[in-house]
């Protein structure tokens, strides 16, 4: 079985801006992932196509592009779930800046990440020889969040980011989520001042670009809704 | 261009980011890495991270310690153990302090559950009498290291560690057996930078990407060892690679212990429970090399399936466990099935091969990470290593299931002590040679090397012959045609051409360099896989079956050579754990 695949290029040493080539790839079938199609393009059609990939099965969260229009993960596409008689088309991530081919500088994203604080912040002492206690049911509240990738699918994928580049975004909100709701950290009222204004929640406008994109299936709204709520409570 | 730290990390995996984090804030500290933290190996571990906390049975740390020497089987250092298993309670509640979300028990402590080799004395009275399984892995769901990597990048980032994230270290400074920095290239443009530091740290992984089956990412290529080895420094124990028993038929994607643990079963073609003719007490628990070879024979004996691409599996059957066990507590794994095989694990059971998973051996250090220049036990100054790509030797022939993460926590803390405290009176060395051209130079020959050689048929012949000749089981002859074949490989990566000639984000030049990296660690396994004649651990020589303590109850220490390799032997240190025959 063939395929075609459009890829979007650009090498910033040659291109004055980026165009799309077509490759047909010979001999795939139809379990395999998108990965593997680019590696067969790289291995032995075309050594400079460039993109990042590292596990090959959606936990390292290098190989975020945006395939037919929507943003994925190369790894946890097969073959058989995209429509293989047409060309698939392959960008690189949206709104943030192409460094080459399917690659993106990722910096902004990390620096929002940074912003919200994303580690555990308590004001009183663990104790010295033992955890500190946490119900198994308050434990899983946090699971769901601390599942995130941080492959940048949600937030490239967020009509708010795309219009506004400050917009903190929806990884780095699912990150606060995360800390918020934990009943360990003690910071919740300093990350809800982060992201208590307009390049913050109140941005989100609930359009689910991020859960429809999530390769971890992660109801990121939802949580995104659950740290307005508290926000809403906190001022009352 | 020349930068200077106190000290460099390579390496952001776990034992890096847990070393960084332990450097005082009055020294500067930076992490090479050639990912983005998050995106490290560590991230891909599943099951659990263990420590006889005793949350959910009695249990004791010299279980931990026994369990982990005889799964060893009994190449480990037996200091290097008990400090590895004392240490692990401390470790996993600093863990949980710095905030890792550990699934909990219902008293709100930390969960633990079932691994494979992880047993206690069925009666505390008799120590050395019948052991069953014991409940120790500590957990999160099956993201364990997923959580831990994000736990340990998140304390850095309140440590503010310096990242120089998508760097490629193409050489270590160590002049007159002193450590004074690497060399590296930015990959997204190109520039070379010497590190010039008072201290290095090696957390750079195993090389699983030598074998065509892996559960190893593709950054699993073993650069840190190479360099290593390539420097004249000896690597530890590398013919003891692990072979994982469950990877995900077909793509080697890893299916964790943890299904076993939770009384998951795995069975031959005829629905038989195999394994409990293999391993009468603990079964499917039983430890990784010994399930693998059980897989392995099932197979060779005509009870495996035959896959679809010629290869044959067996099965791991979680069905009976319930939907509501399976999306608590194996939530990850089943989705790989369902998305990568198209199996519903709550219905039908996982089709299943080994896979090539960990390294035992590496650079040889002892247990404050300090880097050893020889069999005799003396270091190199400045120069450290920790995590998968070190030989402590906490892992000897066999690693048990959840050590790793176990490893990389405590070893790497330990790394950063001794550093501090190295730091206090250390100072830079001048640096005589000039790595920034001799750098520059390495690149340009691979971008403008002319010849008809291309860097992934290489690497395809290499990862199969290894998979073929070097892999469950082994035995001389197929050993001597690997060398042959080794030697083949390296004359024709000489005439390897590539087509990226760019300086920014060249991964062509990359894969080149990693895939030289890959031949360097591959030779040293093959070598001291020939070299010894015995079985021990995940090292089996059908032409030597057994276990032989007289000859060879000793560590190899594998040294570069102009043709042949050098290998030279370091007696194992034993405590109170005497040898005895390995079955469970």
């Amino acid at each position: 079985m063939d395929i075609t695949v459009r890829i979007l290029r650009y090498n910033p040493e040659k291109d004055e801006k980026p165009y799309f080539v077509d490759y047909s790839v010979p001999n795939v079938s139809p379990d395999w992932r998108l990965l593997d199609v680019l590696h067969e393009i790289k291995w032995k059609l075309d050594g400079t196509l460039t993109f990042r990939r590292s596990c090959a099965h959606g936990i390292c969260g290098s190989d975020g592009m945006k395939v037919n229009g929507k943003n994925r993960l190369a790894c946890s596409v097969l073959l058989k779930d995209l429509n293989m008689k047409k060309t698939v088309v392959i960008e690189p991530l949206p709104s943030l800046p192409i460094i080459k081919d399917l690659v993106v500088d990722m910096s902004s994203f990390f620096s929002k990440y940074e912003v919200i604080k994303p580690y555990l912040i308590s004001k009183t002492p663990p104790p010295p020889n033992s955890e500190r206690i946490q119900s198994n049911e308050d434990a899983e509240k946090l699971f769901e969040s601390a599942k995130c990738i941080l492959c940048a699918c949600c937030t490239t994928s967020c009509p708010s980011t795309w219009t506004n580049e400050n917009y903190i975004g929806p990884a780095a909100f699912l990150k606060a989520y995360r800390f918020v709701f934990d009943t360990r950290d003690d910071a919740a009222d300093e990350r809800l001042d982060i992201i208590d204004n307009p390049d913050g929640v109140w941005r989100c406008h609930t359009i689910f670009n991020c859960i429809e994109t999530c390769p971890k299936e992660i109801n990121i709204t939802w949580h995104i809704s659950q740290l307005k709520k508290k926000i809403s409570s906190r001022e009352m | 261009m020349i930068k200077n730290y106190d000290v460099i990390i390579i390496g952001a995996g776990g034992a890096g980011l847990r070393a960084a984090v332990e450097i005082p804030k009055e020294y500067s500290c930076a992490v090479l890495s050639k990912v983005f933290p998050p995106r490290s190996h560590t991230g891909t571990a599943q099951g659990g991270v263990c420590a006889a906390l005793g949350n959910m049975e009695d249990d004791s740390w010299e279980n931990h310690a026994f369990d982990t020497v005889k799964g060893s089987d009994y190449l480990g250092d037996q200091d290097a153990i008990e400090t590895m298993c004392k240490d692990a309670i401390r470790a996993v509640m600093e863990l949980e302090h710095m905030g890792l979300p550990f699934s909990r028990n219902e008293d709100g402590k930390i969960a633990q559950r079932k691994f494979g080799g992880h047993t206690k004395p069925a009666d505390p009275n008799d120590p050395y009498g019948k052991r069953i399984p014991v409940m120790r892995a500590c957990y999160s769901a099956d993201r364990t290291g997923h959580v831990m990597l994000q736990t340990l990048f998140e304390n850095c980032i309140k440590n503010n560690v310096d990242f120089y994230s998508e760097y490629f270290v193409t050489d270590i400074i160590i002049e007159d057996n002193v450590c004074k920095g690497v060399a590296a290239f930015n990959i997204a443009t190109g520039e070379v930078t010497v590190f010039h530091a008072k201290a290095v740290m090696f957390a750079t992984g195993g090389y699983g990407r030598v074998f065509r089956i892996t559960s190893n990412a593709h950054v699993g290529t073993g650069d840190g060892t190479a360099l290593i080895y390539k420097n004249g420094l000896p690597l530890e124990d590398m013919e003891f690679f692990q072979f994982h028993p469950t990877g995900l038929w077909r793509l080697g994607i890893l299916v964790s212990e943890a299904a076993r643990g939770e009384g998951g079963i795995l069975k031959n073609k005829d629905g038989e429970r195999f394994m409990q003719r293999y391993a009468p007490t603990v079964m499917d628990l039983a430890p990784r090399d010994m399930v693998s070879r059980a897989i392995i024979s099932e197979i060779r004996e005509g009870r495996g399936i035959k896959g679809s691409d010629g290869t044959d599996y067996v099965l791991l059957d979680v069905s009976h466990l319930g939907k509501k066990v399976i999306d608590e507590k194996l939530p990850e794994i089943t989705g790989f099935a369902r998305t990568y095989l198209g199996v519903e694990p709550t219905k039908e059971p996982i089709p299943i091969q080994p896979t090539a998973h960990y390294a035992m051996g590496g650079i040889p250090t002892n247990a404050n990470c300090e880097v050893y220049s020889d069999e005799k036990g003396n270091t190199v100054k400045g120069l450290y290593a920790a995590g998968e790509c070190a030989c402590v030797s906490v892992h000897g022939g066999n690693r048990l299931g959840t050590n790793s993460l176990l490893d990389i926590i405590v070893f790497g803390r330990r790394g950063g002590k001794a550093i501090s405290e190295f730091l206090k009176t250390a100072g830079f060395a001048e640096i005589k040679e000039n790595h920034e051209t001799k750098t520059k130079d390495k690149i340009s020959k691979v971008i403008n090397n002319q010849g008809e050689e291309k860097v992934y048929k290489l690497r395809t012949e290499l990862q199969e012959w290894m998979m073929d000749k070097c892999g469950i089981f082994r035995n001389e002859a197929d050993l001597k045609e690997m060398v042959e074949k080794l030697k083949e490989l390296k004359e024709r990566f000489k005439k390897i051409s590539i087509q990226d000639k760019g300086t920014v984000f060249n991964t062509d030049l990359m894969e080149a360099m990693e895939l030289d990296n890959l031949l360097v660690n591959a030779e040293a396994t093959v070598y001291s896989a020939l070299n010894r004649q015995e079985s021990r651990g995940a090292h089996m020589r059908e032409d030597f079956p057994n276990r032989d303590d007289e000859k060879w109850m000793k560590h190899s220490f594998i040294f570069m050579n102009e043709n042949t390799p050098e290998i030279k032997t370091r007696p194992v240190t034993v405590t109170k754990y005497k040898p005895m025959e390995r079955k469970y």
